[in-house]
């Protein structure tokens, strides 16, 4: 990273997304940090005032007039309260805004975070997207709500305590400059020192979370192992280097206030010094009252300065956060250029007509630009592979020369080894990963045309891995059709053999899940997730091993009710077990990237290829 | 609690205790400074003696040596003591929950754990550091201040009680008000990030069902309403500042008028009343300074509880006194054996279990889900103690061996199985330590793992991602296998251990078994029929008993349940008249 450009644009960047919805919050903040910081200034003048008008005149004299001093203390007390007022109204604005931008920066994280290809997701281990979300909006939040007031503050302060010093003798303002060059020097050398020691202990803390979270996961692995003193040891490795550089890290941080309290204290020792050297010879016009109140600037003046390097730290790292956050909201979109859209529709008269309302029937809505028509094709799930080649990068090609024809109704089966390309030819068709070559005809239309939303809706997909959602069982199975009702839900999980167990559950179908369902057997899950896809009532469906965790009489039950519901439909089903895939019309053996065998159950027996090894492997002993 | 935590600090007891030495010199110095700062205007600038200025100048020059020099010793002990601390905690609770047995884990999730010795510890880190800095800095100051105040006019300092008051009664009003508040905020705030991490998991549910608009809009409720929660608390946290500044500025004024009249009088100096002026803003910083301890300390009270829970937390499986340290062969007994998770859950999840299994053979265990399969065999190397009758190895009681003697032969495939960061030679070795080059691959061939380990660019060198993500299930699933062969177990236990693996090499891994290793009992839990079916003798379980014991055709002809997992797996799916009935 470029630092000191790439610091700036950020900062600018971070300073536009608030400007954007709070631009007059931010402009009244503004305004009344000036008020408030004008406020204490004048206190601080005040203070001159109070000692040479209001009470050195009256030393020794019998008969003093405090009228003036009142007047002048209540007048002071109209600015100190409009000062106090405005601290407060910035304070309660700036709620609103750090808040509010927070808010902001969830939502755009997170809407645009659902528009990023699958691919984003694989490249991206999860907890480092996690820790967007959780450590570098954090410290935004401080940078916004605190660092930047505090910062403009600091600024307003150091320029008006610099223009009344001017004021009261511009030879003193020199000394004072130079005693505040020094300290900026020294905490600059104590902040870098802390800085790379910080860096070092994120790193070697970030080395200690990644073992816990490893050890804790395989804790009963190491049991099993008896590997307890081992990991122990490690770990005591880890933590202690973790240790070392968060001593030295907090020792740094720690030492700078003092340093900075101090270094003020002897700038305040020299200015006296020079100061009265000044007022006593009287160069340079210095009263000992301006004196007196010069030497209060001195301090206000030096104050801002070790605030704002005691900031430098955490704007640092908020900054190192903002930059992370930001790298999420560029990262490029999934591309969607498909036009053609899945549409309700009925037939009138022999052909079809589109309908608002749900009608059973869906058609494929296809605008030619050429000829400015749209015609209407009927959704029927007939899926082609087209010499379609495939990898995750160019370089790397894992599926080679995929032909496929799936015509509605049928059911084709993938097996093979692990690894053999099964699930990544199912990825292809619903367009998580687009083809390098080759085409998939969906309908007779290139899925590139398919507006990916449409395409998706009409594909149901039971995955490998089992997700649900925190929320009850009903809004999980509902999840496949956002409108479904009770009685739908009901009717799915019975298809799915779920409703038995559901209904065994503490509250039923309102049983809160969470943590992905934990409290269910990973059979269980995959029944929840057949419901779900089944109330969506796909035209095509995919199960992607979407019964291996279901002991085999009970996933009988499920295939007839999956059976019932295709009928008429297009399944794909991969499955390590070949009982799930034996009725199915077409089984493709696939073996690194490709389809060496393809036919029936009985035809690939007969030809005793590898299809026939694998099911003779199943029953050898027979 | 507090006992267990403080228990922590340990070797760090020394710079614990000096911290707070150092901080209440450096507040002393802090004290004087104003003095003598007041002095430098009092008795050198208005006097207008250069000579006064340069002594008293002197003074304060050695005043804020000293006050620097205590300030640097007061952080960098303070910084000793915290992160040692920190870091005795983090190692307490990793080296405690090595301790814990199955049942422990089980009591904790992996999650909180995990967020016990991050998170948590973090924030006692910064709590302990506060403590030792601010604890004895804040009300020292106040009473120092306060104590110099008075001493420069009594009368005068009785406005400072009065700010005090007021001050310290705002102050506790809105901590008590606001501090609930954020409690919720930041469980809600919790929920939200876990409704991400749920999200970043799911992405491909999501996509699949364009359920991304559902989704957002989902999310953008959620963090509307943390928005307004966190305005709700944040509207009442902001009138501290505003307030302690109203206090300061009333104080001023009202010392600006008396004073002015006490100088007159010559009762008070210039200098004195200037002195004055900073000790109300050292006071009312005390004062801000103690309801921040207060929110910190209330904040990092509930991680201080979770971390003291791991550390209390006893193991409850334990070796006993006069172990015994070998196994004599692989024979297993189950001799009436009851077994439950939780002491007061109403079922047994094992029930009345009598086994014998001999030395060296190969038994298959089948059974539907929540049969208790896995419950079964984790008994064996005692993961979980029995409720009621023994478990004996080699004809002994489990409870009476040593625990690492008996876990290195009796060697278990989980179900939910781990590989570690590192590479595959080094994952393997956790089997055996020393193991030779001949030995991994040995063990490797057995679990027919040679053969791709071999095909991967650096083969035995070949690192694997945490979670073992870079290698397909099938692959992770032999690799744990080499792993477990290599410590020449006297018992193999296969927890559902190649559900992942084709048939075929299901097929060569038992063949392999049969050849190599005949001398040692192998126990195989299974989906497959395919996988027992050429056991010695094959268990059915149905919900926690032993329904039947025998061969496959012995089970075929004897055991319904057996019957029907075999046609289910064999037959082509038939009508519903023979599966209707589930059991779950």
């Amino acid at each position: 990273m470029n630092k000191k450009k790439g610091a700036g644009t950020i900062l600018k960047r971070l300073f536009s997304y608030v400007l954007r919805y709070y631009k007059l919050q931010c402009l009244s903040v503004l305004f009344l940090i000036i008020v408030s910081t004008m406020a204490s200034v004048a206190g601080t003048l005040f203070m001159k005032n109070l000692i040479d008008d209001y009470i050195l005149p009256f030393i020794g004299s019998s008969n003093s007039d405090f009228g003036p001093l009142f007047r002048v203390l209540v007048k002071m007390a109209f600015i100190y309260a409009a000062g106090v007022l405005s601290v407060w109204a910035y304070n309660r604005i700036m709620v609103n805004v750090t808040q509010g931008t927070m808010r902001n920066i969830r939502n755009d994280l997170f809407s645009h975070m659902e528009t990023l290809p699958i691919r984003y997701f694989d490249t991206h281990p999860h907890g480092d997207i996690m820790s967007i979300y959780t450590n570098d909006t954090d410290t935004l939040r401080q940078m916004i709500s605190q660092s930047m007031p505090q910062l403009v503050s600091c600024v307003i302060t150091v320029v008006s305590v610099f223009v009344s010093m001017l004021t009261l003798s511009a030879p003193l303002t020199g000394v004072t400059i130079l005693m505040v060059a020094v300290m900026v020097m020294v905490s600059r050398n104590v902040a870098s020192k802390s800085g790379s020691h910080f860096i070092a202990q994120q790193v070697r803390l970030g080395k200690v979370n990644a073992y816990i979270e490893e050890m804790m996961e395989g804790q009963k692995v190491v049991k099993v192992f008896c590997y307890e003193d081992e990991s122990r040891e490690k770990f005591g490795k880890l933590n202690d280097e973790l240790f070392e550089s968060a001593d030295n890290a907090n020792k740094y941080a720690n030492i700078l206030m003092p340093v900075m309290g101090n270094l003020s204290n002897i700038n305040y020792v020299v200015t006296a010094i020079a100061g009265s050297v000044l007022a006593i010879t009287g160069i340079g016009g210095l009263t000992l009252g301006g004196l007196a109140s010069f030497l209060q600037f001195n301090r206000s003046f030096s104050q801002p300065i070790s605030q704002i390097s005691q900031q430098l730290n955490s704007i640092i790292m908020a900054l190192a956060g903002a930059e992370r956050v930001f790298q999420l909201m560029d990262e490029a979109p999934e591309v969607d250029g498909g036009y053609v859209e899945l549409t309700n529709a009925r037939v009138e008269a022999g052909r079809l007509v589109e309908m608002k309302e749900r009608t059973g029937i869906w058609a494929w809505k296809h605008y030619h630009r050429e000829d400015n028509t749209t015609t209407y094709e009927q959704l029927k799930g007939d899926v082609v592979f087209d010499h379609v080649d495939f990898g995750y990068s160019d370089e790397k090609i894992v599926l080679h020369d995929i032909e496929l024809y799936a015509k509605p109704g049928e059911k084709i089966a993938f097996v093979g080894a692990t690894g053999a390309g099964k699930t990544t030819i199912t990825n292809l068709i619903n367009r998580f990963y687009d083809i390098q070559d080759g085409k998939i005809r969906y309908d007779g239309i290139n899925i590139n045309k398919i507006k990916k939303a449409d395409l998706r809706r009409s594909l149901g997909i039971v995955l490998q891995d089992t997700h649900l959602f925190t929320g009850t069982v009903m809004e999980n199975i509902r999840y496949g059709k956002l409108e479904a009702t009770e009685e739908e839900v009901i009717a799915a999980a019975r298809l799915a053999n779920a409703h038995s167990f559901i209904t065994h559950l503490p509250k039923g179908y309102q049983t809160v899940l969470t943590g992905d369902g934990a409290n269910l057997s990973s059979g269980q899950r995959q029944l929840l997730a057949i419901a779900r896809a089944a109330v969506a009532d796909p035209p095509v469906l995919i199960l992607d091993e979407a019964t291996s965790s279901i002991d085999t009489r009970t996933e009988k039950i499920v295939q007839e009710g999956m059976d019932r519901l295709m009928e008429g439909r297009t399944v794909f089903v991969i499955a390590h077990r070949l009982s799930t895939i034996k009725n199915s019309n077409v089984i493709m053996v696939m073996d690194h990237g490709r389809i060496i065998e393809r036919g029936d159950h009985e035809s690939l027996l007969a030809k005793k290829g590898i299809y026939y090894q694998l099911y003779t492997g199943l029953l050898e002993q027979e | 609690m507090l006992q267990t935590l403080l228990a922590q600090v340990r070797e760090f007891k020394k710079p614990s205790l000096i911290t707070p030495v150092f901080v209440i010199l450096e507040v002393i110095m802090e004290i004087i400074i104003p003095y003598l700062m007041a002095s430098i205007i009092d008795s050198g600038v208005n006097q207008g003696s250069i000579q006064n200025v340069c002594l008293i100048g002197l003074c304060m020059l050695a005043a804020a040596m000293l006050s620097l020099i205590f300030g640097v010793l007061a952080g960098k002990y303070a910084a000793r003591a915290s992160t040692g601390f920190s870091r005795n905690l983090r190692k307490a609770m990793f080296d405690n929950i090595q301790n814990y047995s199955f049942s422990n884990i089980d009591k904790f999730s992996t999650a909180g754990l995990v967020t016990r010795l991050t998170t948590d510890v973090t924030n006692v880190q910064n709590a302990y550091q506060m403590i030792l800095r601010l604890c004895i800095r804040a009300p020292f100051m106040l009473i120092c201040a306060m104590f110099m105040a008075s001493r420069i006019s009594l009368s005068l300092s009785g406005i400072f009680w009065g700010a005090i008051l007021f001050l310290g009664i705002a102050l506790f009003l809105i901590t008590s008000h606001v501090h609930p508040l954020f409690m919720k905020v930041f469980q809600k705030y919790d929920d939200l990030n876990s409704s991400v991490q749920e999200n970043v998991g799911a992405i491909r549910v999501v996509k699949a069902y364009v359920r991304e608009d559902y989704e957002v809009n989902k999310f953008k409720k959620a963090s509307g309403n943390i928005y307004s929660m966190f305005i709700k608390a944040e509207r009442l946290l902001v009138f501290n500042t505003p307030l302690m500044q109203f206090a300061m500025y009333a104080c001023i004024l009202l010392i600006s008028w008396l004073g002015a009249q006490m100088i007159v009088s010559d009762s008070l100096t210039t200098g004195q009343l200037m002195s004055l002026f900073t000790y109300v803003m050292n006071i009312l910083m005390s004062l801000m300074m103690i309801s921040m301890i207060f929110v910190m300390i209330t904040m990092a009270k509930a991680s201080a509880e979770r971390i003291a829970e791991v550390i209390d937390e006893q193991p409850d499986i334990l070796n006993p006194a006069c172990a015994v340290r070998e196994v004599k062969d692989g024979a297993v007994e189950f001799d009436h054996v009851n077994f439950k998770y939780k002491a007061d859950g109403e079922n047994n999840v094992l029930e009345d279990i009598c086994l014998t299994i001999r030395s060296g053979e190969t038994v298959g265990i089948i059974g539907g889900t929540g049969s208790a399969k896995s419950t079964l065999v984790q008994l064996i190397p005692r993961l979980y103690d029995v409720k009621e009758g023994s478990v004996r190895v080699g004809g002994v009681d489990v409870r009476e061996y040593d625990l690492e003697t008996l876990r290195d032969e009796v060697a278990m495939v989980l179900q939910k199985n781990v590989l570690f960061s590192g590479t595959i030679e080094e994952n393997l070795r956790w089997g055996k330590k020393n193991a030779t080059r001949e030995e991994l691959e040995r063990a490797c061939r057995l679990a027919q793992a040679d053969e791709f380990i071999r095909a991967l660019p650096e083969g035995y060198k070949t690192y694997i991602e945490q979670g073992g993500t870079n290698v397909s299930g099938g692959q992770k699933q032999r690799l744990c296998i080499a792993r477990a062969l290599l410590k020449k177990p006297r018992i193999l236990i296969l927890d559902d251990s190649t559900s992942a693996v084709d048939t075929r090499t299901d097929a060569l891994i038992r063949k392999a078994f049969r050849e190599e290793i005949p001398d040692t009992t192998k126990i195989i839990i299974a989906q497959r029929i395919s996988s027992v079916q050429d056991a010695d003798k094959i268990i059915v379980l149905n919900e926690g008993r032993v329904e039947n014991i025998g061969t496959h055709e012995e089970l075929l002809k004897s055991s319904p349940i057996y019957r029907d997992v075999y046609e289910s797996q064999t037959t082509k799916s038939q009508s519903t008249e023979e599966g209707g009935v589930v059991r779950e």
